[in-house]
């Protein structure tokens, strides 16, 4: 589904991503470990084009990645959540969770001003699925609510609501349970497999909690550098000497 | 609220939904009163000013409808800017220009061609539209100051603009024009229909923005507001939205400068300085960004509040005006909108 090849990224002197590679077939949760500053988020905004590459392809479902405009990338089935929440704090969370649904609707400046049945029909559509999404995440009492002073897990189940409501087929988590109480994480690990199998998702997540990692994905990428130190399924990795004395480091 | 919570039993796991129920407390935005919520409120209150606004002009002298009726001039003009300002976060320091084209298109169509004046709203409007797009385009790639800096020179170069062409512009005497006639059926007088074309108007460009910012476009454009490069992850043209709102608000603006040229008869170079673009623009911060009463409250205020300047002290003005201003924004920070609605939440409530 996701081949990324030899890719690199530079910010001046600094290499953030140094030929970086590995691939993710359909259906897969795989999950991104790194030190801080590994490259990781890096390399989640290479592929939702908030970064460009100084070299190196991504492909997705057979399409180079690199020369699609950033606001594309949702229509072809790619959502993501952020590191630092990226909500909108003025809106409720259901209007949130509705921009999710923006590349699926059609409605226009003019035809949304007069309010045309297609507009309705539209939006009475998106509206029951942003309804049945917030459900699901248990949501609902909270939907009138702006997106800002609700407690920090809620917020990233919006987050996660919101990036649903866009169909995707590939979903990108970067640290979802980054602030959760060990409750909330183990839930939201829950949460996340139940919803995986209902969308039929291929997921990456970027996580420093390795319980939560090792305990759902399949696969694990661990960068550090910019670099690739280890491959594998998460017993493997856990056990690779790069991996350890990369968090570690090494004894003197 | 939909009936799917079971549906899928076996995937929802409950404890989200105990989660959400802790928060749930803080969820109760809403003022209710008497059993009604919020939206039920706004529309009642909605009614109950255009039944005052249709009673109105059989209880005013012509000076006072006359007056009111520039409040919903303003009221259009600012239901434009707020759309761009208020409500997809970008500056305009120039829709005083737009209105001036708006007000010129009319006054241009009315003296030259002998355009029926019911014409010349949706030309004025197009014209307005049009201009937007093209100083749109090359403007939305700026932010901030940039943007600001370049809708100000827009209202800079306009007022010698229109004095350099004097044949179609009447040049610096300006454009006197008959003001649309009350017809014989009506039995109004002529400040009485005025004021109901107007605010027919207004009416229509409220419900037109209304259901435009209740849409998939309204949160579009909220999304660039709050958070760009998540409105773009979630596919939201930036550059789409950001022109297209700037073309709207002339639009609005435009279609407020034609009323205007309906209401006084008269054009002229001199009403459309920059001193008018930034006039609105306080006039909006003043009754509040992104909200619907915003342009209502801070077209009273645009109307009414140079005039009381005027009274309290007849030599300077100004000062008054501006310190009026600062007083309203040390008291309401969010804007007169903003403090109805916090004095709103301060009622007692019955539960």
């Amino acid at each position: 589904m996701l081949e990324v090849h030899d890719l690199t990224v530079r910010f001046g002197g600094i290499t953030a991503l140094d030929g970086v590679g590995f691939e993710v077939a359909r259906g897969e949760m795989v999950g991104l470990i790194g030190p801080n500053g590994a490259g990781k988020t890096t390399l989640f905004n290479c592929l939702t084009r908030r970064h460009e590459a100084d070299s190196g392809t991504v492909t997705y479902e057979g399409r180079d990645l690199t020369a699609v405009a950033p606001y594309a990338i949702a229509r072809l089935g790619i959502a993501r959540t952020f590191q630092n929440l990226g909500l909108f704090p003025r809106l409720s969370v259901r209007d949130n969770v509705l921009v999710g649904a923006h590349h699926r609707g059609r409605a226009g400046f003019l035809t949304a001003g007069l309010r045309l049945p297609g507009v309705r029909r539209e939006e009475r559509a998106l509206g029951a699925e942003a309804d049945a999404v917030l459900e699901r995440l248990g949501l609902t009492k909270v939907a009138g609510h702006p997106a800002t002073g609700l407690p920090f897990g809620t917020l990233k189940r919006v987050e996660l609501a919101r990036a649903l409501v866009s169909r995707p087929r590939l979903l990108l988590l970067d640290e979802p349970v980054n602030g959760l109480n060990a409750a909330e994480v183990e839930e939201f690990a829950g949460t996340l497999r139940a919803i995986r199998d209902a969308y039929d998702l291929t997921v990456i997540v970027v996580e420093h909690h390795m319980g939560f990692v090792m305990g759902l994905c399949e696969r694990i990428v661990c960068l550090d550098f910019g670099r690739k130190i280890a491959e594998g399924p998460p017993t493997e990795v856990q056990r690779d000497p790069g991996v350890i004395e990369a968090y570690l480091g090494t004894a003197v | 609220m939909t009936g799917r919570a079971d549906a899928n039993p076996a995937t929802r796991d409950a404890a989200p939904a105990t989660a959400a129920a802790a928060t749930g407390e803080a969820g109760a935005t809403s003022v209710r009163l008497f059993g009604w919520d919020a939206a039920r409120w706004r529309w009642v209150a909605a009614a109950a000013l255009l039944a005052a606004a249709l009673y109105a002009p059989f209880q005013l002298i012509p000076f006072h409808v006359f007056q009111l009726t520039m409040v919903l001039v303003y009221a259009v003009a600012l239901l434009g800017l707020n759309l761009l300002v208020g409500h997809a976060g970008q500056i305009s320091l120039g829709h005083g220009a737009f209105f001036a084209v708006g007000a010129y298109a009319a006054a241009i169509l009315m003296e030259r061609w002998d355009t029926p004046y019911p014409l010349t709203l949706p030309i004025a409007a197009a014209v307005a539209f049009v201009l937007g797009l093209v100083l749109g385009v090359p403007a939305m790639r700026l932010r901030g100051l940039y943007l600001a800096l370049v809708t100000l020179a827009i209202a800079i170069f306009l007022v010698p603009l229109l004095k350099r062409f004097e044949e179609v512009t009447g040049g610096s005497m300006g454009l006197t024009l008959a003001k649309p006639a009350p017809p014989a059926w009506s039995g109004l007088a002529e400040d009485q229909w005025i004021y109901f074309l107007v605010l027919a108007v207004a009416v229509a460009a409220f419900l037109l923005a209304g259901s435009l910012l209740r849409s998939r476009v309204g949160r579009a454009l909220h999304a660039v507001r709050d958070n760009e490069i998540a409105a773009e992850v979630m596919g939201v043209r930036l550059s789409f939205y950001k022109t297209l709102a700037f073309a709207w608000s002339a639009m609005f603006a435009g279609a407020a400068g034609c009323v205007y040229t309906w209401v006084i008869g008269f054009v002229s170079p001199d009403s459309f300085t920059v001193n008018l673009s930034i006039t609105l623009l306080a006039g909006l911060v003043v009754g509040g960004l992104g909200t619907m009463a915003g342009p209502v409250l801070g077209a009273l205020f645009v109307m009414f509040v140079p005039g009381i300047s005027q009274e309290i002290n007849d030599a300077a003005p100004g000062v008054i005006f501006g310190l009026l201003i600062i007083a309203v924004m040390y008291v309401a920070p969010t804007g007169l909108a903003g403090l109805a609605g916090r004095l709103i939440r301060k009622i007692p409530r019955k539960e």
